[in-house]
């Protein structure tokens, strides 16, 4: 079946599991990444002489590195459990998208390399050797994780399967198969400084443009500044904020608020990126490198504090692992965790009083939220568990009069990926994205249904796109997603304080 | 000394190494690989005690496997439950005098035998009629599920129906422990109930019984959240920081 080619799948009544359709997505591979992009992050240009033996090599090089992958490797008992939590399985019905099944994938070469049972009676424990075919299964089915962390919520030993398919995806790059998409993006991080590949000259022509907009819109002049020396805050987010409908509507939103509240803040052309995509091809090399570049812009310009926009695996990566990788921060001010969302500091804005919003300036809208996985299993936001959930919903309900959550099962920590995130949102991927997102426009559909929902709102560059693109095929209009700072961009108060 | 007292005797020294050296090797490798970077899954305790709350429910309610899937829930629930019963009352075998409580469970042991295998019997049926769970299962899976049936049925078979010398069987195993070996009945269903403990004994520290300790090792659950606090370098990585230009 040709990639364009495919049916979308009908909204189902939520909860219904497919019938298994073994290897319906076998096809569904993403553009195996150039020579020049592969050597050019330190991997081998295409498949190694002795890539068999370099791939377990690898394997328990990261094995003795990574407890995580070890014991999840050991523990699953094949309950089950997770095998209906996947987005990727509920819409594809490939049992290979199953996410225990997609661990044995590498389990079975585990447990024949790595285990007794596996080297005496491969047969009966479901061990495998390495074969061609079985790389292929790799290749395909660990780019079919989007390494969104549900199944590990539902399963009674933690097992997290983005673990093992990131793990899977760092041996396969060592052995010279890597995923243009994800490599290619790597490559323009550390050369250039953003996904994009956009220069400082052209960064900065963009955000005059936006001053401009924002000024004739409004009659304010709020600033976007570029490596402006001094500032307080050094705002890292993701790209796409600088040019992606809705994302840019974000930034305009941040941009307001720093203008209101008086802070002084900056973007780095030099760590003009938050995302850092090596988290989703598994090297820590890479990115401790990417990080690296927040720590010296941050050093660079002198700010005292590192604010990060509305990103996911961003989010992810600077909650949870910036201070291992990038830190120590003892040379910001200490008054404020290093990094602070950008959720986090508008919300604290907006109860103190510092800006002041106008709900019913949304009063054209009824918002529903879509928690990013990343965000809501990955990482926290203020000082209490769960401020994940609670802190984007506070500033939505500041902005905006009418919000209504999806079903339960479907938000917080139990939310579903949009289908695009771990490195999937690529136009060769487009039939899983697509079917991907089933889970959550079933959610939305049947609040759009009973509650006359207009618009989800999402916190993250990757659910953005992906949204604006796979949701056409349901019937929804793109229009629908929204940034969290948009509405915040609509509903602020702008020159009211005295 | 009898061939089947030597054997048994033999076995049970054997298993008891393999089990202990085996998880004692296991554990060790879980706990001095290092876990690089923070995962819990969130929303995630913020200091320790709320760890051992979390790991708590997990281990004694299996709160996660609760969420998912009501049907395992209550199979695996009443199997593990009804297990633990079961070994508890077994302690009577191994000490000398019998501790009071281990008395008072004696007649619920009984009936946890039972449910231990209703539950095993739960779990089995689903691999066979939940097309997802056939799909994952090995024949591994269900080897385990029948050493295990194997163990529960001929232990209530002596209890129901042939009935063995359970004053000599004491005697068998405090001879182990005293290291003054005693001979062991040769009931055929008694040696079937033994025989299938050594090999569940000895396959435990190769098999997904490991499910036991790992639980406790797994990254996702046993961390602390408190990444932005604190730095947790791993040695291995440690060095990339010389690298970086400032
Ligand atoms: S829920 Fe966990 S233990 Fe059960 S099959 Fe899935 S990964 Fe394995
Ligand atoms: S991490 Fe997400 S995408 Fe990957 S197997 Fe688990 S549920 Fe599916």
């Amino acid at each position: 079946m040709p990639k364009d080619e495919f049916k979308t799948p009908d909204l189902r009544v939520y909860g219904e599991n497919p019938a298994l359709e073994p290897d319906s997505m076998g096809h569904s591979s993403p553009y195996k990444a150039l020579p020049e992009h592969q050597e050019s992050l330190g991997f081998p240009g295409e498949l190694v002489d002795g890539w068999h033996d370099k791939a377990i090599d690898k394997m328990g090089d990261l094995l003795s590195k990574n407890r995580a992958l070890k014991v999840y490797l050991d523990s699953c008992v094949k309950c089950g459990a997770c095998t209906d939590k996947c987005h990727y399985y509920l819409g594809t019905g490939d049992p290979k998208n199953m996410p225990v099944a997609r661990q044995d994938l590498l389990r079975q070469v585990y447990r024949r390399h790595f285990t007794l049972p596996g080297k005496l009676f491969p047969g009966l424990v479901g061990a495998k050797d390495l074969s061609e075919e079985v790389l292929e299964d790799w290749y395909t089915y660990f780019h079919q994780c989007s390494q969104c962390r549900r199944c590990s919520v539902f399963c009674p030993y933690g097992i997290d399967t983005a673990e093992i398919s990131m793990a899977a995806r760092e041996i396969m790059d060592h052995i010279g198969i890597g995923q243009k998409y994800c490599n290619e993006i790597i490559a323009k991080v550390h050369q250039i400084g953003n996904n994009l590949g956009l220069p400082e000259a052209a960064l900065i022509d963009t955000l005059e443009g936006l001053e401009e907009d924002v000024e004739e819109e409004t009659g304010v002049a709020v600033r976007f500044p570029v490596n402006e020396e001094g500032a307080d805050v050094l705002l890292v987010t993701p790209s796409a904020d600088f040019f992606a409908e809705p994302h840019v509507d974000g930034l305009i939103g941040y941009a307001k608020v720093f203008h209101q509240a008086g802070i002084s803040w900056t973007v780095s052309s030099y760590a003009s990126e938050a995302a850092n995509f090596a988290l989703f091809t598994g090297s820590y090399e890479h990115m401790h490198k990417i990080s690296s570049r927040i720590r010296k812009a941050a050093q660079e310009l002198g700010v005292k504090r590192i604010i990060f926009g509305e990103c996911g695996h961003a989010w992810r990566v600077a909650y949870s692992f910036l201070n291992t990788l990038a830190g120590p921060w003892d040379f910001l001010d200490p008054a404020y965790p290093t990094p602070q969302h950008i959720c986090e500091v508008t919300l604290d804005l907006i109860e103190r009083g510092a800006i002041n919003l106008d709900p019913s300036a949304n009063d054209d809208k009824v918002l529903t939220f879509h928690d990013s996985c990343n965000v809501a299993r990955a990482s926290r936001m203020g000082d209490t568990p769960g401020g994940q959930f609670h802190i984007p919903r506070a500033v939505i309900k500041a902005a905006v009069n009418k919000f209504v959550d999806m079903a339960p099962d479907t938000i917080h920590e139990k939310t579903f990926c949009c289908g695009g995130g771990g490195g999937l949102l690529t136009d060769d991927l487009t039939e899983l994205r697509v079917k991907g997102a089933l889970p959550r426009m079933e959610a939305l559909q049947d609040v759009v249904d009973t509650h006359g929902v207009t618009h989800m709102a999402a916190i993250c560059a990757i659910c953005k796109s992906q949204f604006t693109k796979v949701m056409p095929y349901y019937g929804f209009s793109m229009d629908m997603v929204v940034s969290i700072h948009q509405l915040v961009s609509e509903a602020i108060l702008l020159g009211t304080k005295e | 000394m009898s061939l089947v007292t030597a054997v048994y005797t033999l076995g049970f020294y054997f298993a008891t190494l393999v089990l202990v050296v085996g998880l004692a090797y296991r554990i060790w490798s879980y706990t001095k690989t290092p876990a690089p970077l923070k995962v819990p899954i969130a929303p995630a305790p913020v200091t320790r005690s709320g760890v051992v709350l979390r790991m708590g429910r997990e281990v004694i309610l299996f709160e996660s496997l609760f969420k998912s899937n009501k049907w395992i829930w209550l199979f695996a629930a009443l199997f593990h439950a009804a297990l633990a019963l079961v070994v508890l009352r077994h302690l009577r075998y191994f000490i000398e005098p019998v501790w009071f409580w281990v008395n008072l469970i004696q007649p619920f042991g009984i009936y946890a035998g039972f449910a231990m295998i209703a539950g095993l019997l739960g779990l089995w049926v689903r691999r066979f009629v939940v097309d997802r769970v056939r799909y994952i299962t090995s024949p591994s899976d269900h080897l385990m599920l029948a050493l295990l049936a194997v163990i529960g049925i001929s232990g209530l078979t002596m209890k129901y129906v042939a009935r063995t010398d359970i004053i000599a069987v004491k005697a068998f195993f405090l001879g182990l422990l005293r290291f003054d070996w005693q001979p062991l009945p040769g009931d055929p269903v008694l040696l079937v109930h033994l025989g299938a403990v050594l090999v569940l004994m000895i396959v435990f520290p190769y098999s997904k019984l490991l499910h036991a300790p790992g639980v406790f090792f797994s990254p996702s659950r046993n961390q602390v959240d408190n990444a932005r606090e604190r730095r947790h370098l791993a040695e291995w990585a440690a060095p990339l920081d010389a690298g970086r230009d400032t």
